[in-house]
């Protein structure tokens, strides 16, 4: 860990810098020229160059260089202090927090949040009584301040870790569960810790700086916050006095600010970087179709490659050389093991690859328009209203703070730019024939408020709401329960029928292939292995993997392989 | 909702109570130094306990504090024991003085940060890194030297703004607004430093959700997608990030207050803490953990209605 954090240029600039300013503190009994309260009258506000007071002299003629000095392990000490307390205190609060039963947990966590809510320097002023002004006492007691921004992180982690941790330590016996949650949890909670520390001590020691500027604490302890302010007494005499000081306090607290940044770059890995919106996806390469090439058909994806960037910038293919064509009214099933690329295939198809995405080949035709690099609003008038999409988690794809009926308005709206009236009359029609028994109390529900399988009715209305021409669906009965699914199932065979839209069904379960699909493809990392008629497949499969794929329904049927992903924001 | 309210305030005087009688207890000690200060050095023995006794400070402490809490109830908060002013006023007084500062503050630094975070998470790039410098720059400097600072280029160097010193709204909105101009940047350079960074990480987090994607396939405009929906989603975290931002800003404003000479709610409580004057100092807590209740409740209200999970029914 520590050579990796040494060869990023920022954090060993700032760690060098740190370094240098703290060894010098620590010098300071050898090396500075006088006492910190060496006061020498004949010297008061002595000028910088002074012989023997090279930085000169403050307003009690004592030397500014040494108090420089001096005052650098003041910041140490109160840094050490204040950030070993809050390590010290948020790590067992997190580890009890987070461990044991309820009523501790809900007891810690409310006395944290107490915590948090309490103004800092405020209460330390009022507490002088207490620390008797000595700032290793304040800084002691600041400590538990600070201390909330660890809880959380152990707290939390220790809860994620809990329960899988409980199975395997009933097995060993001697350990006792806490221990090996805490000898765990610690051995994970270093970096975020380390990285804590760094702004930690920088609060720190501003803290101490700013009570010391105020006059807290005995005017014997050499302190940034005390030069300071004798410094602004003496702003128009000696400007210099001022700005020594502060400026090796700004240098120290600006390298802590830079090395923590600089330790979570390196730490906790580059976060997700924002990109503009709408702007589509990335396209690095397109493969040019004639005219004249399947003309016929709806959808025509034709070489199309997919690929992600990998941690040192390669390019990493997770789909290669697709191809696939819908034709009007046809429903066409792409099954394949979780992973294979299917959903990156559809996902390309509705251009809403995430950001990182990048199309390395290929073209995609829908209606003879080309659709790759267009961007959101060019794609305005086709998507919604000429192809739209059903989701797997419904859960996730709702708006959490958006009625249904307000979220489904909207995309009718932007689809098809009728009134708000008539967008409401369509949506609860749709909800009405989605099979949602009580269309008006849905349409003024938000999504925590209704079920699973409401939820995915709701999603199936909005997305047939403006008779597209194609449907995209990925996997939308995988994470429903068994009984719901057939439900949904019915439903989607019935829309089919009725609606006449060709289906991109992305799918790994081959009995739903069986029950409303005309053709398959079988896809397995990134490929394309077999395609042909629904029942040719099913009779004779040529492709090994599609033969593996058929053995397989027959042991586990619906059941899906991979734990369903969570739905997010649903606990948040 | 009303019961809430009504349990949420309860709990606030609960602990208003709690800190009060911490407060007592750990003061409570030293009314012979409070004694002998008002009496000055030469006092004597006898001088010094007959002041105690006048003023009933010899008797046990939870009997006077049981006192001060039962006149504290009928809004009689007691006087400062050195300049005799009462408390009461004096609290509200110097708590105008304070709010006067962070609520504008705290206003534009929301503005500021939505603004800012919205941006850099909806544009990325250059944009982006813009607004990350801009968060970085006011991390790493100390609100104690940006303020001196500031005095020195805007009040001493230029002249613009009043170095230092506080002017009433009522009296001079214009005076009122120059006094506090210095101040006001000052916490807002700190408050949109943390700000607008978690307003862009969750903005960043949000336009990365499913219901977004989904959103965009139904043809719905990039504008409405980061404006009305990841926005009000983002909206929650960054509403509990803004009364924390209260509160600590409540706390700098004792440094902030000191440095520009201004009669706030923090400079009176150093004042009265020094001297150990403990009627004020009892005033202080309870208002300050008042104001904590209330910002804290006023937060959950606002949080429940912009998230239908977290209502209060």
């Amino acid at each position: 860990m520590w050579q990796k954090i040494l060869r990023d240029p920022q954090a060993a600039t700032t760690l060098s810098i740190l370094a240098v300013v703290f060894v010098l503190g620590a010098l300071a009994p050898l090396i500075a020229p006088h006492g910190p309260n060496d006061a020498d009258l004949g010297m008061v506000n002595a000028p910088v160059g002074t012989p023997g007071y090279p930085l000169g002299a403050d307003e009690s003629g004592r030397d500014i260089l040494s108090r420089l000095l001096h005052s650098v392990n003041t910041a140490a000490v109160s840094a050490l202090i204040g950030t070993s307390v809050a390590v010290a205190v948020g790590v067992t609060a997190g580890l009890v927090g987070g461990y044991f039963n309820r009523v501790t947990q809900s007891l810690t966590e409310w006395l944290f949040a107490l915590l948090m809510t309490l103004p800092g320097v405020l209460l330390l002023v009022i507490l002088m009584p207490v620390t008797g002004g000595d700032y290793r006492a304040t800084m002691f007691i600041f400590g538990f301040l600070l201390a909330p921004g660890i809880y959380r992180i152990v707290r939390n982690l220790v809860l994620a870790v809990k329960n899988e941790l409980y199975v395997d330590a009933a097995r060993v016996s001697g350990l006792g569960t806490f221990r090996i949650l805490g000898r765990h949890v610690l051995s994970i909670v270093r970096g975020p810790i380390i990285i804590a520390a760094a702004f930690m001590a920088g609060t720190a020691i501003v803290t101490q700086s700013g009570l010391a500027f105020l006059g807290v604490g005995s005017l014997e302890i050499p302190s940034f916050g005390a030069m300071i302010s004798s410094g602004f007494r003496n702003l128009y005499i000696a400007p210099t006095q001022f700005l020594w000081p502060s400026l090796l306090l700004g240098v120290i607290t600006a390298s802590l600010v830079l090395l923590g940044n600089a330790l979570r770059d390196t730490l906790e890995g580059s976060k997700p970087k924002p990109v503009k919106v709408g702007s589509g996806q990335r396209v690095v390469a397109t493969t040019h179709v004639p005219d004249d090439e399947a003309p016929e058909a709806l959808l025509t994806i034709r070489d199309l490659g997919i690929a992600y960037p990998g941690v040192s910038g390669e390019l990493n293919e997770v789909v290669r050389g697709v191809n696939l064509s819908i034709a009007q009214g046809e429903v066409l099933g792409l099954v394949g093991e979780s992973g294979s690329g299917k959903s990156q295939t559809a996902f390309s198809t509705l251009g809403v690859l995430p950001p990182e995405a990048v199309i390395t080949s290929g073209s995609i035709r829908f209606q003879d328009r080309e659709m790759l690099g267009l961007n959101d609003q060019q794609l305005a008038g086709v998507r919604g209203r000429e192809i739209a999409y059903i989701p797997q988690e419904p859960m996730s794809n709702l708006d959490p703070s958006f009625r249904v009926g307000a979220q489904l308005v909207e995309g009718v709206r932007a689809a098809t730019g009728t009134s708000k009236a008539d967008a409401r009359e369509r949506v609860l029609a749709l909800l009405d024939r989605c099979g949602i028994s009580d269309p008006e109390r849905t349409y003024d529900s938000y999504p925590h408020e209704i079920s699973g399988g409401m939820a995915q009715r709701v999603l199936i209305a909005g997305a047939v709401a403006s008779r597209p021409k194609l449907l995209i669906a990925d996997e939308p009965t995988t994470a429903l329960d068994v009984t719901v699914q057939a439900e949904i199932l019915d439903l989607l065979r019935d829309l089919l029928e009725e609606l006449d839209m060709a289906v991109l069904l992305v799918t790994h379960n081959f009995g739903l292939v069986a029950d409303i699909c005309d053709r398959v493809a079988v896809m397995k990392t990134g490929e394309i292995v077999e395609v042909g008629d629904t029942e040719s497949i099913f009779a004779a499969p040529r492709h090994e993997y599609t033969r593996m794929l058929l053995d397989s329904i027959l042991d586990e049927d619906t059941v899906r392989t991979d734990p369903p992903t969570t739905v997010e924001g649903a606990t948040s | 909702m009303i019961p809430y309210i009504v349990r949420r305030l309860a709990a606030g005087a609960g602990l208003a109570l709690v800190i009060t009688l911490i407060v007592y207890l750990l003061i409570g000690t030293s009314f012979e130094d409070v004694a002998r200060t008002i009496l000055g050095q030469s006092a004597t023995p006898e001088a010094t306990a007959a002041l105690l006794e006048a003023r009933g400070w010899d008797r046990p402490i939870l009997v006077q504090y049981v006192e001060w809490l039962a006149a504290a109830l009928q809004g009689d908060f007691g006087a400062s024991v050195y300049t005799s002013l009462p408390v009461l006023p004096e609290v509200l007084s110097r708590l105008a003085v304070t709010l006067s500062l962070i609520v504008p503050a705290l206003l534009i630094t929301a503005t500021l940060s939505i603004v800012l975070g919205v941006w850099a998470a909806s544009r990325g790039g250059v944009v982006d890194r813009i607004a990350q410098g801009v968060s970085v720059f006011g991390y790493i400097i100390p609100g104690l030297l940006l303020a001196i600072g500031l005095v020195v280029l805007f009040g001493v160097q230029l002249g613009w703004l009043p170095a230092t010193g506080y002017t009433r709204f009522g009296d001079d909105p214009a005076g009122w607004a120059r006094s506090i101009t210095i101040p006001v940047i000052v916490l807002v350079v700190g408050g949109v430093a943390n700000m607008s960074a978690q307003v862009r990480g969750r903005m960043v987090d949000e336009l990365r959700r499913d219901y977004v994607r989904t959103l965009r396939t139904r043809g719905v405009s990039s504008r409405s997608i980061v404006l009305k929906h990841a926005l009000r989603n983002a909206g929650s975290p960054a509403l509990t990030v803004m009364s924390l931002e209260f509160i600590n800003m409540f706390g700098a404003a004792l440094i902030i207050e000191n440095v520009f000479a201004l009669p706030g709610f923090g400079n009176y409580a150093f004042n009265a803490t020094l001297q150990g004057d403990i009627p004020v100092m009892l005033g202080i807590s309870t208002f300050g953990v008042v104001l904590v209740t209330v910002v804290n409740l006023a937060t959950d209200i606002a949080n429940g209605w912009l998230n239908p999970k977290a209502r209060v029914h």
